[in-house]
């Protein structure tokens, strides 16, 4: 009797190494995977192989590691007069500071009323918004561009800054999703108490939302610096100073002025564009991920 | 013993019928529109029977009726709105040499007719299209405002007649924060979406329907109404544009689909395995896939497209091994169109793995285990649990991610455009290469070739399809059905 008990613990526990080993090995081929390109594109950055002239090279090889290395991209980056990788930093950062403070307010206040507040006009909103939501999004951006000529304002941050965070009112869905879950009834009693829409909007619904106010600023704060085809249409390629880090780095490896020996100075902007980005994001992942999940996940 | 299994149509006749619901709510929705329309000129004629005298003047100078009862501000504001549109109308002033006001309305009908000389400019038809559609718009607007001053006489009447005092100007503002804090809140983003999406949607409509293609130079040629050509050029199957449109439309669709159902399984599957009992360290497996969201993409897949080119270490590698004697073109350069397609599918699975990976992950989690044991009394294997149970109870919470995710994916620009640059170059395909979809097609013909108006047909019917796929699917998901029930 305790003979059977034991061999079938341990035949449980056989089974449990034997799904742990393979879940394991799994996840290390799978990790190993997805870090390739990303492990690669910092190594390039810190390349300094010289060629027989004493020249960096800074092509793509056929080599996976670098076999020397050395921070003279990063150098190079912020020396090149063509391509002025610093300021166009301190333009993403400009451009994405802004589009984040403006495009949370617009984003939460339709998320709010579309959610809470019922009113003539509301389901009308809704449909011509996701009409709208379903044409291609640069179909206008000739459109816009004209606008913007037409205003003066082509070529500037405060064009980029608009494009990105006047229409965000449009984007209300996932916060939306988010406010719904927020019970009614909490609202109904602040009312009965005499305060009014506007009240309840900044005592109640604002502090119980850190969640989706971190997720709507993050993306907000993230567009700016991943967006690159707006960024060249609006401000244009000839309009060297005012790009922003998306396009311009792109502009180094496939633009005008292209140049293949570029690559490893791509590489070390890159990394000096990533890195922030991603420390805000893995920081701040729980609230990405509450906010994903309230918006799109709806029986 | 045998019992009768519920016969359910097959999915031709299924979506047969859909489509036909689509239709007939589509007509319901145009009676009811056109229903509603006639109720509301109905209701503004016996305004002006039933109203005072003041209602009755506020019908020719707006804020007459708020001036009638001693509402002097609101009044005033009506009527300052009156005389800056009538003075906008008739003065037609003008940006960058060219007329708003109504003089734009009759430049909207024709594009401009002076074709320019040494000593005058040419008409600039595409500020003339844009100010025309401004103009209307202000029209719009304007109305809005002419009926609303009328509502606020007739309400100021009712209330008087009912022994009240009318709204005061405070009361107005002061409804602002409340019973009508929904205007407060809307209007900042009604106006960025009017101007910054709106405008340029219906401004890139009308253009699918003018002769502005690369021939024609801004500021330099006028461009005039053409009305269907465009579309028939698309549609008549001879013309090199219309050859090209079908296989366009097929990969895009054939991509979508791919690119979704991979990277929807996919993530669940190794969502699945991180989720499991006997794995450590989950919160640093989750974190390593999250990177590719985190990271721009026109970095990661720039990385990638370098890391595949002819000289890169991919190659090198498969050559060191003795698989290829020579660098193969994956991508943008393949020589055959098959290669290049399948790589970007499996591209795309690495970076779409993880955005399903993140919505899933807490879904799986809250799956009820008595499921799980009961399949288990049953002896069903694992393979079984995954398509029986695990699948179909993502599948029924996740259905409006897994929708926008197939619309977002027929429009996925940067996949195609840092990858592929949509190549290799198909000979003779009106610019799109065999990775092209509709939307890098579309990108091509505008800003790269500036065939503005092909673009815009394009995109029209990019729209459509979309519009039908999103409507055929959403309108029968539970969450539009029962979207302000769940609260």
């Amino acid at each position: 009797m305790t003979d059977v008990k034991r061999i079938k613990h341990s035949s449980i526990r056989r089974n449990n190494l034997i799904s742990s080993i393979t879940g394991h090995t799994l996840l290390t081929i799978l990790a190993f995977i997805w870090l390739i390109p990303i492990v690669w594109i910092v190594l390039q950055s810190f390349s300094a192989e010289l060629n027989n002239q004493g020249q960096l090279i800074g092509f793509v090889r056929g080599n996976y590691f670098p076999k020397v290395l050395g921070i003279d991209n990063y150098i190079n980056l912020f020396t090149n007069k063509n391509f002025e990788f610093g300021k166009w930093w301190l333009n993403t950062l400009f451009v994405a500071f802004f589009t984040f403070m403006i495009s949370t307010l617009l984003t939460l206040s339709v998320a709010y009323v579309m959610s809470k507040i019922r009113f003539k006009s509301r389901k009308t909103f809704m449909s011509v918004s996701m009409i709208l939501g379903l044409f291609p999004g640069f179909m206008s951006m000739i459109a816009i561009y004209y606008i913007l000529k037409a205003m003066g304002l082509t070529g500037s941050l405060f064009a980029l800054i608009l494009v990105y965070s006047a229409g965000s009112g449009l984007g209300f869905h996932v916060a939306k999703g988010f406010f719904d879950v927020i019970p009614n009834s909490l609202v109904e009693s602040a009312r009965l108490d005499g305060c009014t829409n506007a009240g309840i909007f900044s005592k109640i619904i604002l502090p119980l939302s850190k969640p989706i106010i971190v997720y709507t600023a993050l993306t907000a704060f993230m567009g700016p610096w991943m967006d690159f085809i707006f960024a060249k249409t609006i401000i244009g390629e000839s309009n060297r100073s005012n790009l922003t880090v998306a396009f311009g780095l792109y502009s180094m490896i496939y633009g005008e002025q292209a140049d293949s020996n570029l690559f490893t100075q791509f590489a070390a902007g890159s990394v000096l564009v990533a890195i922030p980005i991603v420390i805000l994001f893995v920081s701040m992942q729980r609230y990405y991920v509450e906010g994903v999940t309230a918006g799109s996940v709806k029986g | 013993m045998e019992y009768v299994k519920e016969k359910k149509p097959n999915i031709f006749i299924r979506i047969g019928q859909s489509f036909v619901e689509g239709l007939k709510n589509f007509g319901n929705g145009i009676v009811r529109v056109i229903k509603s329309i006639g109720r509301g000129f109905k209701t503004f004629g016996k305004r002006f029977v039933n109203g005072s005298i003041g209602t009755k003047l506020s019908y020719f100078i707006m804020g007459a009726g708020n001036f009638y009862h001693k509402r002097y501000v609101k009044g005033l504001i009506y009527l300052i709105i009156q005389a800056a549109f009538i003075l906008f109308m008739v003065m037609s002033p003008e940006v960058n040499s060219t007329p708003l006001g109504y003089k734009a309305l009759s430049n909207l009908t024709n594009l401009g007719t002076n074709p320019g000389s040494i000593f005058t400019p040419t008409d600039n038809s595409m500020l003339m299209m844009l100010f025309g559609v401004l103009t209307l718009g202000m029209i719009a607007i304007y109305l809005y405002a002419y009926v609303s001053n009328t509502k606020s006489a007739e309400l100021a009447d009712q209330l008087v007649k009912a022994g009240k005092v009318p709204q005061t100007f405070y009361g107005d503002l002061h409804s602002l924060i409340d019973e009508r804090f929904h205007l407060t809140m809307l209007t900042p983003s009604i106006l960025g979406i009017t101007l910054f999406t709106v405008l340029p949607t219906i401004f890139m409509i009308l253009i699918a329907f003018t002769d502005f293609d690369q021939t024609k130079q801004v500021g330099q040629h006028l461009f005039n109404w053409v009305g269907f050509d465009n579309f028939k050029e698309i549609f008549d199957g001879k013309s090199e544009i219309s050859v090209r449109f079908i296989p366009v439309v097929t990969w895009t669709l054939t991509w979508a689909f791919f690119a979704t159902f991979t990277c929807y399984i996919g993530g669940i599957l190794i969502a699945l395995v991180i989720n499991g009992k006997n794995i450590k360290l989950k919160k640093m497996w989750r974190t390593i896939f999250m990177l590719t969201i985190a990271i721009p993409q026109f970095i990661s897949l720039l990385a990638v497209r370098q890391l595949l080119s002819v000289s890169g270490p991919i190659n090198t590698l498969l050559i060191n091994m003795g698989l290829i004697n020579q660098g193969i073109e994956f991508l943008g350069n393949a020589t055959n169109g098959i290669t290049p397609k399948v790589m970007v599918i499996l591209i795309n699975m690495w970076v779409g793995i993880p955005f399903t990976l993140l919505m899933t992950s807490g879904i799986l989690m809250n799956i009820p285990n008595d499921l799980y044991e009961a399949a288990q009394i049953d002896g069903a294997n694992k393979v079984q649990v995954f398509f029986k149970i695990t699948l179909p109870y993502v599948v029924f919470i996740t259905t409006p991610y897994l929708i926008s995710s197939f619309v977002g994916n027929i429009t996925s620009f940067n996949i195609i455009f840092l990858l592929t640059g949509g190549g290799p170059t198909v000979p003779g395909g009106f610019q799109a290469g065999e990775t092209d979809l509709l939307v890098t097609w579309l990108y091509k013909l505008t800003i790269d070739q500036g065939d503005y108006n092909q673009g815009a047909v394009i995109s029209i019917l990019t729209f459509l399809i979309i519009a039908t796929g999103t409507l055929l699917t959403y309108r029968r998901s539970k969450s539009f059905k029962e979207e302000d029930t769940f609260q």
